[in-house]
């Protein structure tokens, strides 16, 4: 039997940062994943990217992983958002502030590739993958995991990485609230003529958003010549976009973009996602905590997803050290109940916000659109609000963990 | 168990009321159910922990980061019921001595430590007669929310003070009198919320802070920190402040 602090089942972005900040204050994880882990880091695995908010920035910062991957990120220093291609917008420029980049846009692959290499590192985490868990017993007194290989682990604590439709979490009983949006994501990367200049662009169509990320030029391409396309389209139409030969997608992408970043050539294949929105009910049961898409989900307009997953990480990782330096029983229901009470209330905010913008944009009709200009050139007019929203996209609403402050606990 | 079965106690255990060690044992089974009975102190541990910890790390000179920075050390938990307070300071690298009056706590606390896989030597019996067992045998001494409930507190302390290593330190809890106090731990906890068993406190036997000062003193200690141990809704339970109604405090040898 192996004992460690935690068992974290699920050794995606999530579960392995939670892994490395706990190793990082000398708690250790044993981390089991489904999958084999350095496939996930092969190029080409799934052309995905991610936003890195400046918060988040921070932590990965105060947990050493921050040099392994800045080379290969793109700072964001502006973000317009626009009713289609109408002029008017909302217009977030982190130069007016002078406080450094609003997020960075990273390639999933770069961060699973330096979670990876630090998690091989460190002293106090054990990587379990491929492998399955045959029995997950949690009691009174410790948790027990067994895995199909027949190592058994245990520990106080059983976090759950394990994603969207988590197993652990149904296991638990605990139940989750969800819809579906009538929309897909189609997610692609492309090459353009003009340089996006660190601004990511957020158009809303009635369909939904289309935001144009800016991503750090490989290769011999000019700088600022790559951005990530998240493109939200009527589940209907999905099947059609994407059968469309890369050419003429390009084609469509360019003609909603309105030809200002110059012409477009698609650089990876076009994936797709169903758009959803979940939140559990509960974030944490007997020995058991939920973080991460295990917990909630939300619709990817504002880029906060992995962000939300990673302010859970930076006060779970708190509220465990804590714990632990008070000598606690790391399963403590007081524990638990500290990191719950701190995260849910706050995901939930972020959730609803995310999901009445959502809603919103998608009204059709003129006068929405004219309430949506005058909303938005509202925001803009408007300096507490514009610095409300500023705080948002940066991660730093809400009672700051201490990593996420860019400080260790 | 009625209060007139309780066996008598013995000449060194002057301080031990058989009441208060009926009532106390037969909760025993409830220690560790954060739901039951002792949910409160459950709910208070992180806040009393967080005092001894920085108490002790200020007093011992020791790593404020480091887990377990107290190796070396010898912890006794005086009043240690089901071990709630004697297993965190193991983790923080304490040798433990959990002493109690009562044999169904010790037997609980014991199963307990088993159980989490910790070395606690837990002992029934009286703080006089583990004094002329142990003279001098603890670096850290915490009795917390057990003055109150001792017969002869003369004697109990003068036990304390017999246990303490040179350069040691004791901790120490318990409800103020004031009309706070009743209003909050007698009527609101112990009769309406239930929150704490019915007839676990006797408000006449709280003492003032000023009056546990004066015994410590007359004992041979000297109290050298004294504050509030109160409740927020916002926070729960936290350290610092009004004193009203229960307060902690730190005493090293006069």
């Amino acid at each position: 039997m192996k004992h460690s602090d935690v068992i974290i089942i699920g050794g995606g972005l999530v579960g392995m940062t939670l892994a490395l900040a706990l190793d990082r204050h000398g708690l250790s994880s044993a981390v089991v994943d489904a999958a084999d882990l350095p496939a996930t880091i092969a190029p080409g695995f799934d052309g995905r990217a991610s936003a890195i908010a400046s918060a988040s920035a921070r932590m990965l910062r105060a947990i050493g992983l921050w040099e392994a991957i800045e080379p290969h990120g793109c700072a964001i220093d502006e973000i317009r958002v626009t009713d289609g291609l109408s002029p008017l917008h909302l217009h977030f420029d982190s130069r007016d502030a002078d406080t450094g980049p609003l997020g960075y846009m990273f390639e999933n692959r770069v961060l699973r590739t330096a979670l990876l290499a630090a998690a091989a590192q460190a002293a106090n985490l054990s990587v379990h993958a491929p492998a399955r868990t045959t029995a997950v017993e949690r009691g009174a007194t410790g948790a027990r995991v067994t895995l199909d290989d027949g190592t058994v682990l245990a520990a106080p604590l059983v976090v759950a990485a394990d994603g969207r439709r988590s197993p652990l979490r149904e296991a638990a009983g605990i139940r989750v609230g969800q819809w579906r949006y009538p929309h897909t994501a189609i997610v692609t990367m492309i090459e353009h003529e003009r340089s996006h200049g660190g601004v990511a662009f957020e158009l809303f169509y009635p369909s939904g958003p289309f935001a144009i990320l800016p991503m750090k030029a490989t290769g011999d391409a000019a700088p600022g010549t790559r951005s990530a396309i998240v493109w939200s389209v009527g589940s209907d139409d999905a099947p059609a976009y994407l059968g469309l030969p890369p050419r003429a997608l390009a084609a469509e992408i360019a003609k909603r973009m309105g030809g200002f970043l110059g012409e477009v050539t698609l650089i990876a294949p076009a994936t797709s996602y169903p758009l959803g929105f979940h939140h559990a009910e509960s974030y944490v049961g007997e020995r058991l905590v939920l973080v991460g898409d295990a917990a909630h989900g939300i619709h990817p307009i504002a880029g906060q997803g992995l962000n939300m997953g990673l302010r859970d990480v930076a006060s779970l990782a708190e509220v465990l050290v804590d714990g632990a330096r008070l000598g606690l029983d790391l399963g403590d229901p007081q524990l638990l109940a500290r990191y719950q009470t701190w995260r849910r209330l706050d995901n939930g905010l972020v959730a609803s916000v995310t999901d009445a913008l959502n809603r919103l944009f998608a009204i059709p009709g003129r006068p929405a659109a004219a309430a949506r200009r005058l909303g938005l050139a509202a925001v803009e007019r408007i300096p507490p609000l514009k610095r409300f929203f500023m705080a948002e996209a940066r991660g730093e609403t809400g009672d700051l963990p201490k990593l996420l402050q860019g400080l260790t606990v | 168990m009625k209060a007139s079965e309780a066996p008598a106690p013995a000449m060194t255990d002057a301080s031990i009321d058989p009441r208060e060690v009926a009532l106390f044992g037969g909760i025993a089974a409830e220690w560790w159910d954060p739901k039951g009975s002792s949910r409160l102190l459950h709910a208070i541990n992180p806040a009393r922990l967080a005092y001894i910890r920085g108490q002790a790390l200020d007093h011992f000179g020791r790593d404020e980061r480091a887990r377990a920075p107290f190796g070396g050390l010898r912890a006794l938990d005086v009043g240690c019921g089901g071990g709630l307070l004697c297993e965190p300071l193991a983790r923080m690298g304490f040798a433990v001595t959990g002493l109690d009056a009562a044999p169904e706590n010790v037997a609980v606390a014991t199963r307990h430590a088993a159980d989490m896989g910790l070395a606690i030597d837990y002992r029934a019996g009286s703080a006089e007669a583990l004094a002329e067992a142990m003279p001098g045998g603890f670096h850290l001494i915490t009795c917390l929310e057990v003055v109150e409930h001792v017969a002869d507190l003369g004697a109990f302390l003068g036990a304390l003070e017999r246990l303490l290593a040179p350069g040691g330190l004791l901790v120490f809890s318990t409800p103020n009198r004031t009309p706070q106090s009743y209003a909050v731990l007698i009527v609101g906890a112990e009769r309406v919320l239930k929150t704490i068993p019915e007839g676990a406190h006797d408000w006449n036997k709280f003492l003032t802070p000023d009056e546990l000062t004066a015994a410590l003193r007359t004992a041979g200690l000297s109290v050298r920190h004294v504050t509030g141990l109160g409740y927020a809704l916002s926070r729960g339970f936290a350290i610092g402040g009004d004193t009203s109604i229960n307060y902690i405090g730190a005493a090293t040898r006069a």
